[in-house]
């Protein structure tokens, strides 16, 4: 039988992942929007997964909100990306150097 | 109990009201003659926030909820409401005349400010993780675009990339924590939070969620260990951004932790104070020392407002009334002395082209004594001399943790500004004394000017009754801390 803490456990593992995706990846920034896509996506399961143990609706709302949110962040991460882009010419993460100290 | 929605939408009327003016300005502007009205729209920008300041400060006494708590409009967040909007009005009118200069004023400029201002006056009013989340996400967003202003400049873009990057992240770790406090508390309200927790027993769950919430919002105010991004983004984007960033948002970031750990966790106060005063003791220091290195103005004055974060977080870490009073009036003095130095730093230039380093003030006193004279008060006053009103907010906050039996607080507090002192005295000894080389220009817009010496006149006459500020701040603490 599949209970709760199977479900926080998936979330806490995918929620780890995608926070060492941001820091342990070395090449590209389109990976470190993949994890916190990642990081937001296992917030939903805690979410849901919380709510139907609760029997309670809030939490199946929040990930409603949480998705919305979510893709809002995507588009300007991208946008901003594209800027970069234009700018530097590479979004290598070693080419996010321009300040230092 | 009734909801009666017209009686609801009247507590929130000045919010709704910002919202509907961003997005009738937008249609304007995107129909209209678009960038040539940017000049135009953030005189009104200035104006509509500096209003509904106003409008939120003659609002009647006492507490309101709306909308099953998620929204509370008490005396504690019409207080950092006001700070915020004035904080925010005065930003675009010194940073016009920067932006017009180096060809980035655009039409969209004054609306993400009033966008993430309306954010932000959701932020320091949440009733309910949900609300918090919202205006916390909007704000967020509004910020990362305007960091990125200056599209043409790899500066600003990788300023707003890096601090799209953390944000993000820091986001990811608030709402970690918001699942976990829905799931161990059954609710997102602070209202049904606060009573799991009203024996005085925390459970763990809800510390683990109580820890992963404070650790996403030190990012907002940059407290240390999470405030990496703070020198980059504050040195790439453009210096109008910048000087937003160490106003409105650092104030809305604070009046939400002070929110959350009051509203929600208020039963638990040893299980926060705990954090807040190690993130306080590891801000104010590495504040003060990392600074010392800095040659350019923009990145010294990121790791100032890291080390005025520290001192405003020691007044939270006090877990008092008198702490919340403290670290309120603490904030409300920061912005000030922060608007007054960055129209000073808005102004430095040469030959049309902005300076940043910090050598380029050498002998200004000779060029320009009287902005020179506003300057040096500004500079005695962040770094806390007597007897500039910096040294009262300094002075509240280190009494607020005496008071609270935190003296290795605020002997670790008064020792770090000691340090922090150097850093700002060495920009007086350089206009002062420094030796003569190619200056700076010393022309100065009206408004920019008009706003430093009003900031130094205010650290200067400030000492008498701090204009009152102390009262508000001593009803809002009221409010908050029940």
């Amino acid at each position: 039988m599949i209970g709760l803490e199977h479900y926080l456990g998936l979330a806490a593992g995918l929620f780890v992942i995608g926070f060492f995706g941001i820091f342990l990846n070395r090449k590209n920034v389109i990976v470190i929007l993949m994890s916190i896509e990642l990081m937001l996506l296992a917030v939903n399961i805690n979410f849901v997964a919380f709510s139907f143990y609760l029997n309670d609706l809030v939490g199946q709302v929040f990930a409603l909100f949480v998705l919305t949110v979510a893709a809002a962040e995507a588009s300007i991460g991208l946008a901003i990306l594209v800027v970069f882009f234009r700018n530097r010419g590479s979004i290598d993460v070693e080419d996010i150097n321009v300040m230092k100290g | 109990m009734t909801t009666d929605i017209s009686s609801e939408l009247t507590i929130v009327l000045p919010e709704i009201f910002l919202a509907l003016y961003a997005m009738a300005a937008l249609l304007f502007a995107v129909y209209g003659a678009k960038d040539k009205l940017a000049p135009m729209l953030t005189w009104l920008t200035a104006i509509v926030l500096a209003a509904v300041a106003v409008w939120i400060g003659l609002k009647a006494p006492g507490a309101h909820t709306a909308f099953d708590g998620a929204f509370v409009d008490d005396a504690f967040s019409r207080y950092a409401s006001i700070v915020v909007l004035l904080s925010a009005a005065a930003v675009l009118l010194i940073g016009k005349e920067y932006m017009e200069r180096c060809k980035i004023l655009q039409f969209e400029f004054p609306i993400l400010i009033t966008l993430s201002v309306i954010g932000m006056l959701m932020m320091v009013s949440a009733g309910d993780l949900l609300a918090l989340y919202m205006g916390l996400e909007l704000q967020s967003l509004a910020l990362y675009v305007i960091a990125a202003m200056n599209r043409d400049s790899v500066k600003s873009t990788e300023a707003g990339l890096k601090y799209f990057v953390l944000g993000a992240l820091s986001s990811g770790l608030l709402l970690y924590g918001i699942s976990l406090a829905y799931g161990f508390a059954g609710t997102t309200q602070f209202a049904g939070i606060i009573t799991t927790v009203s024996d005085g027993h925390v459970p763990l769950g809800l510390v683990f969620a109580l820890t992963f919430i404070l650790a996403g919002l030190s990012f907002k105010v940059s407290a240390v260990p999470f405030h990496m991004w703070t020198p980059d983004v504050y040195e790439g984007a453009p210096t109008p951004v910048t000087a937003f960033f160490a106003a409105a948002p650092k104030m809305a970031a604070m009046g939400l932790i002070a929110r959350v750990v009051y509203d929600a966790f208020g039963n638990a106060v040893s299980d926060w104070a705990q954090i807040i005063a190690l993130l306080s003791v590891l801000s104010m220091f590495l504040g003060a020392i990392a600074a010392i290195g800095q040659r350019n103005i923009k990145r010294l004055m990121a790791y100032s407002s890291i080390a005025h974060m520290g001192y405003a977080l020691m007044g939270l870490a006090a877990g008092t009334v008198f702490g919340v009073q403290a670290m309120l009036i603490y904030m409300a003095i920061y912005v000030t002395m922060n608007i007054g130095t960055f129209a000073f730093i808005l102004s430095m230039k040469r030959d049309g082209q902005a300076v940043t380093d910090i050598g380029s003030l050498n002998q200004y006193a000779r060029h320009a004594p009287l902005k020179a004279l506003a300057v040096l008060i500004l500079m005695f006053s962040l770094a806390g001399v007597p007897p500039m009103v910096g040294f009262f907010g300094k002075f509240y906050v280190l009494k607020a943790a005496v008071d609270a039996d935190l003296m290795w607080l605020a002997i670790a507090g008064a020792v770090a500004s000691v340090i922090g002192a150097f850093y700002y005295l060495r920009i007086v000894y350089y206009m002062y004394f420094g030796e003569e080389r190619e200056a700076i220009d010393t022309s100065m817009p009206m408004v920019q000017w008009l706003f430093l010496m009003a900031a130094a006149a205010i650290m200067l006459l400030g000492v008498i009754n701090l204009f009152g500020v102390e009262g508000f701040a001593a009803v809002a603490a009221e409010a908050l801390v029940k």
